[in-house]
Parts: C-alpha cells; sequence; structure tokens
C-alpha cells in the first residue's frame, strides 16, 4: 500500500500539509515537543519524503501519540502547515491498518476508546458522572471527592438538571437522541471502528499474554521513562 | 506607532456578534465540572439581559473531545455536529453559540472543511438523512458563549454591584487571562481579536475595572492534551504544561485568572493542587494558590450573586482571598451546605494548599 497516498485522502492531511520548510517553528512553539521526545518538524519532513518504510516506521511509533492537538502549531507555521492536523491523518491510518498496538502509546486507543464512545453512545456526553471516577482521578482534589459522593445533592445545590427530563445542564439525554447517535455510529464508521480497536487490541493482549482486561488496564495506567526528554 | 499597527490588526478581527435570537448548545466538560456557570450564563443573559437563548432538550455532545482524543472518525463527528444544526434548524434559529471550546472550534473547523470541500459536506448531508431522516441549515452566526458575555460586557458592568478593584487601594486587581487554544489558534478570523490580540477576555477585564497582567506564556497551552489527561499515564504532560503557564505568570503576582476554555479552568486550578502536595510550592501570597475563574463566575460575582451560588466551593484553590479583596460578602459556613442548608458533609482539606 502507498502510504502517502492513503493519508493523502483524508481531509486533515489535504489541509495540513503543503511544503515544509524544515524551519522548525512549530517544534519550538509546540507544549508535547517540551515534555516528550518529540519534534513535529521532523514527523512532517518525514511524511513528505514519501518513503513509505519510514512513514510506516512512523505510524508504529511512539512519536505519532504525543501530540496534545492543541494546534498551537497551526497559528504559527509560515507555510501554513498543521503538523497537528498531520498527526490526526497518521493516528486514523495507524489504527486502520492495526499498526497502533506496536507501542505503548498506541495502545491507549482501547481504554480511551471505550471511555469516549461509551459516554457518547449510552449518556450522550463525552464525559459523564457516572463513568468519571476518583480513584482514577486523584488529582481532583478532595473536593471532588467530596462532590461525587453527594453528586445527587451537590449538582441540585448548583441548579444543574442532573438526569432530569427536559433541558438543562447534565439532564438525561433522551432515548430517541441516543438512537440517533447510535445510527450515526453506524452510518459513518464509528461503529466499525470501536470494533476494528477491540480487535487488534485482542490479538496484541494475546501476544503479550495478559488477559484484555489486564491489558486495557495497563495501557491506561503504564508509563515507561522512554518517551521523555533529559 | 506599534499601537496604530496593533490598531489595524485589530480591527481585522471584529467580530460580527448579533445582539440576540441565539441557539445555545452545552458542553460536556463545563456540565460536569462547572455547572453551576453554565446555569449562570442562561441566568445572566435570559433574566439580566433579557435575550432569547434558546435550548433544545434533544441536543447531544458535539464529539469534539471523542474526535480530538482520536476515537472517532471525522465523517462520525461530522454528521454528530450536522444533526445538531439540523435541531437548530427545526427551531428556527440561525445563530449558533456553544458553551465550549472543543466544540467552537469543532464547529470552526467543519464548517471550514465543509466550504472548501464541498463534496463533503454533500456526502454529510446524506449520512446524516440515512441514520436520522434530517436536514439542516448551516448557521449565519457562529459564537462562543465568551463572545456574548464580551458583546454584553459594558452592560453587564453598568449593573454591576462590584468592580474588579482592590476595596483597600483603589487599585485594579491584576488578571491573567487564558483564552484555550482552540478559541483562535486554529481559525483566528473566528474570534474576538483574532490569534495575535485576543480581547474576548481581557476586554470584559478592562469593562468591569481590572488590570489585564502580560506574561511570557500567556498563550502556553494549559496541559489538557485531550489523550494527553484522559489518559492516567500521560497526565504528566498536562501538569508540567500548566507548571510552565505558573513558573512564568509568578513574577507578575496577578490576583486572579479568567479563563475561557472548558478544560483550562480545572487544569489550571486542579494542578496548583497537585504541585501544592507534591513540592510545596504555592503560587498565592500565604500559602494559597492563584484563583481561576470562568469568565460567568466573574460576571456573577460582578454581578453580585452569592458566590455558592456560582459554584466556588467546587475549586481546590480558596476563592475567598480573592473576594475579600473586592469586598465581596460570603457566609464561610454556607459554603459546602446543600439544597435548603441542607448538611452534606465537607471536603477534607490538602496538606499544603491553603484552603477554607
Ligand atoms: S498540535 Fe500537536 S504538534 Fe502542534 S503544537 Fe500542539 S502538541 Fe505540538
Ligand atoms: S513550522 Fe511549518 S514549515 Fe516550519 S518546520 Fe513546522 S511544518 Fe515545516
Amino acid at each position: 500500500m502507498d502510504l502517502y497516498e492513503e493519508l493523502s485522502k483524508d481531509y486533515r492531511f489535504k489541509e495540513g500539509l503543503h511544503t515544509c520548510i524544515n524551519c522548525g517553528t512549530c517544534t519550538a512553539i509546540c507544549p508535547a515537543a517540551e515534555f516528550y521526545r518529540y519534534d513535529p518538524r521532523k514527523i512532517v519532513n518525514t511524511v513528505q519524503s514519501r518513503d513509505n518504510a519510514q512513514i510506516e516506521a512512523l505510524l508504529r511509533s511512539e512519536t505519532i501519540w504525543y501530540c496534545g492537538e492543541c494546534m498551537s502549531c497551526l497559528t504559527r507555521c509560515p507555510r501554513k502547515n498543521g503538523p497537528g492536523l498531520v498527526i490526526m491523518a497518521l493516528r486514523d491510518l495507524s489504527v486502520r491498518l492495526g499498526y497502533f498496538t506496536d507501542s505503548e502509546k498506541g495502545r491507549q486507543m482501547l481504554p480511551l476508546t471505550h471511555a469516549m464512545t461509551g459516554n457518547i453512545l449510552n449518556y450522550g456526553y463525552c464525559v459523564h458522572p457516572k463513568t468519571f471516577k476518583w480513584e482514577d482521578h486523584q488529582e481532583s482534589g478532595p473536593v471532588w471527592k467530596w462532590h461525587t459522593e453527594h453528586l445527587e445533592k451537590s449538582m441540585e445545590r448548583l441548579g444543574a438538571n442532573y438526569m432530569g427530563e427536559g433541558p438543562g445542564v447534565l439532564r438525561k439525554i433522551p432515548q430517541e437522541s441516543l438512537d440517533d447517535l447510535k445510527a450515526i455510529f453506524d452510518v459513518t464508521g464509528g461503529t466499525e471502528r470501536i470494533a476494528l480497536v477491540e480487535e487488534y487490541s485482542r490479538k496484541k493482549a494475546q501476544e503479550m499474554g495478559m488477559t484484555i482486561e489486564e491489558y486495557e488496564r495497563y495501557a491506561f495506567e503504564h508509563c515507561s521513562d522512554e518517551h521523555f526528554n533529559d | 506607532m506599534i499601537y496604530e499597527g496593533k490598531q489595524k490588526i485589530w480591527s481585522d478581527y471584529q467580530k460580527e456578534i448579533p445582539d440576540d435570537h441565539w441557539y445555545f448548545v452545552r458542553s460536556c466538560i463545563r456540565q460536569n465540572f462547572f455547572p453551576a456557570s453554565e446555569r449562570m450564563f442562561t441566568e445572566i443573559t435570559r433574566n439580566r439581559l433579557g435575550k432569547d437563548i434558546y435550548e433544545n432538550p434533544y441536543h447531544t455532545t458535539c464529539g469534539g473531545i471523542a474526535y480530538h482524543c482520536d476515537t472517532i472518525p471525522q465523517e462520525t463527528v461530522m454528521t454528530i455536529v450536522a444533526r445538531q444544526f439540523a435541531l437548530m434548524t427545526e427551531a428556527g434559529y440561525e445563530n449558533y453559540v456553544a458553551s465550549c471550546i472543543t466544540s467552537f472550534g469543532n464547529y470552526a473547523e467543519i464548517l471550514e472543511t465543509w466550504r472548501e470541500f464541498p463534496e463533503l459536506e454533500a456526502r454529510i448531508r446524506e449520512n446524516l438523512w440515512k441514520a436520522c431522516k434530517k436536514e439542516f441549515n448551516k448557521p449565519k452566526n457562529l459564537a462562543h458563549t465568551s463572545d456574548l458575555i464580551y458583546h454584553w460586557r459594558e452592560k453587564i458592568a453598568e449593573l454591576g454591584k462590584f468592580r474588579l478593584v482592590d476595596k483597600e487601594t483603589g487599585e485594579p486587581l491584576r488578571i491573567v487571562e487564558h483564552i484555550g487554544c482552540h478559541y483562535a489558534k486554529m481559525f483566528p478570523h473566528k474570534a474576538v481579536g483574532g490569534a495575535e490580540y485576543p480581547y474576548v477576555l481581557a476586554g470584559m477585564v478592562e469593562s468591569w475595572g481590572g488590570q489585564v497582567v502580560d506574561y511570557p506564556e500567556r498563550r502556553h497551552c494549559c496541559g489538557y492534551g485531550f489523550r494527553q489527561y484522559h489518559v492516567k499515564a500521560n497526565r504528566g504532560y498536562s501538569v508540567s504544561n500548566t507548571h510552565k503557564k505558573f513558573e512564568s505568570m509568578e513574577p507578575f503576582h496577578p490576583d486572579a485568572i479568567i479563563t475561557n476554555c472548558p478544560g483550562c479552568p480545572y487544569f489550571l486550578d486542579r494542578w496548583q493542587y497537585v504541585i501544592a502536595e507534591q513540592t510545596g510550592k504555592t503560587y498565592g501570597r500565604n500559602g494559597f494558590g492563584i484563583p481561576v475563574f470562568t469568565y460567568e463566575e466573574i460576571a456573577g460575582l460582578i454581578l453580585g450573586y452569592d458566590p455558592w451560588d456560582l459554584g466556588l466551593q467546587l475549586h481546590q484553590v480558596a476563592v475567598e482571598p480573592f473576594l475579600d479583596k473586592i469586598g465581596i460578602e460570603y457566609d464561610p459556613k454556607a459554603k459546602y451546605l446543600g439544597l435548603n442548608k441542607e448538611d452534606i458533609m465537607r471536603p477534607e482539606l490538602p496538606t499544603s494548599l491553603k484552603c477554607f
């Protein structure tokens, strides 16, 4: 498969890659580059080389998962490239080809997919109190522990309509709307994408000698030292 | 002379904001973490300013966070957004206001991509028809909720009981503003003031009597990074970026931070707590942090709402020193009470970060 050709079909790629002059401005302002061993300039340059082997290596690497999609690079690139948009296209292709399970950061696709699509299809929100567990979010502080322990009362105090009918904050999304979301997922490849991530992850879990639950938890929690700048 | 240059660029980024009749959609993050802020947006705009802000209970997430966590294909997020537009069309509105920067950026990106690639818009229309039997018009005007508060900032100042002024010295309070990456970095012409001189929050601060503090990392990301926060293994990315901002603003001694984004106030507040607990370092005076507010929280304080009705008890950084500076009265004993003064216990206090 000509990977560059495949990437070129992605609208984010069409918008995000013109000609890169390797000036390094994107890397200079990139929040990910400061923290991780990450250089958006190199990524864009590798992609524009059209070298299939190098692009494949990129799709299997940790590198493409370091970006935070803040799009700071888009504003500053003198050639109107968007390395963040190129990254989105690379991640999409990495998932479709199953290459994402080759990297620790790529394997995070499983817990992320379950969390996000689960919230959307079950509740109609990307984030929802029923799945935001304090134990997994201790940085939210003792105040949030208290809030989640008294969720209904605290939400009531703040004027929310938590799980209620009609409009308002954190209202229950009507079943009709949830059915629409499910139909949209079915028609647009969202459902297929979830199945694909699960299938490749299951294979990888087997290879790593883990149950799928162990694999998912490990992907969510484990961080090796290799990712960081010195 | 430089000022003239800035003024010229600024005039290129004046955004047309219709004065009334808005179709309102909510933010996933804000409903979870700042529920009272969203309620305050409708309270202020409808009840204090008399505007028509319509909410359809059938609307859903825009899918933006899932999209930027790379978990749903672009056509999926576009069709979810098309459905949101269809609900607006059915309700007879053409001005669309989103209560979330991720959503705002998502809507702006989608409208722009459709403009550039009309064949993609046609495909999304087919998708929506197949999935939901719905059709849509695109909004004539797209705004973020802060654009509207900005638009009505002088009116809010007129109705206000307080100003962002130190009651002892009469000096303007020193405020840092954080507009959030997806507000102006992707499509600067869709933002008040563009990417170079974003004025949406600075305008509010000035109209309400405060002084905007500039600092080197003013435009640096808060560190959300989508997957860089939602996955536990990646959260070092998030706290490191917040840390960088606080180290940079510290020498300028801000009294408070006003934020635009749904996630930014949460991260700027909570990572101060984590930094304090891990290293003992605090960025405010006397062991306190620098309080972080949404624009509705600040507007609500100006208008004289009870701080606990604004949800300020859900911040981990204590807001009381800031309220004291302005001279806003509050009942410390009522901070953690439920509705009708019901006792619902109270949170434990952090060890390093001073809080009440
Ligand atoms: S979008 Fe990604 S590559 Fe661009 S500045 Fe942000 S983190 Fe860096
Ligand atoms: S800023 Fe643009 S031109 Fe410069 S290295 Fe980055 S992508 Fe290439």
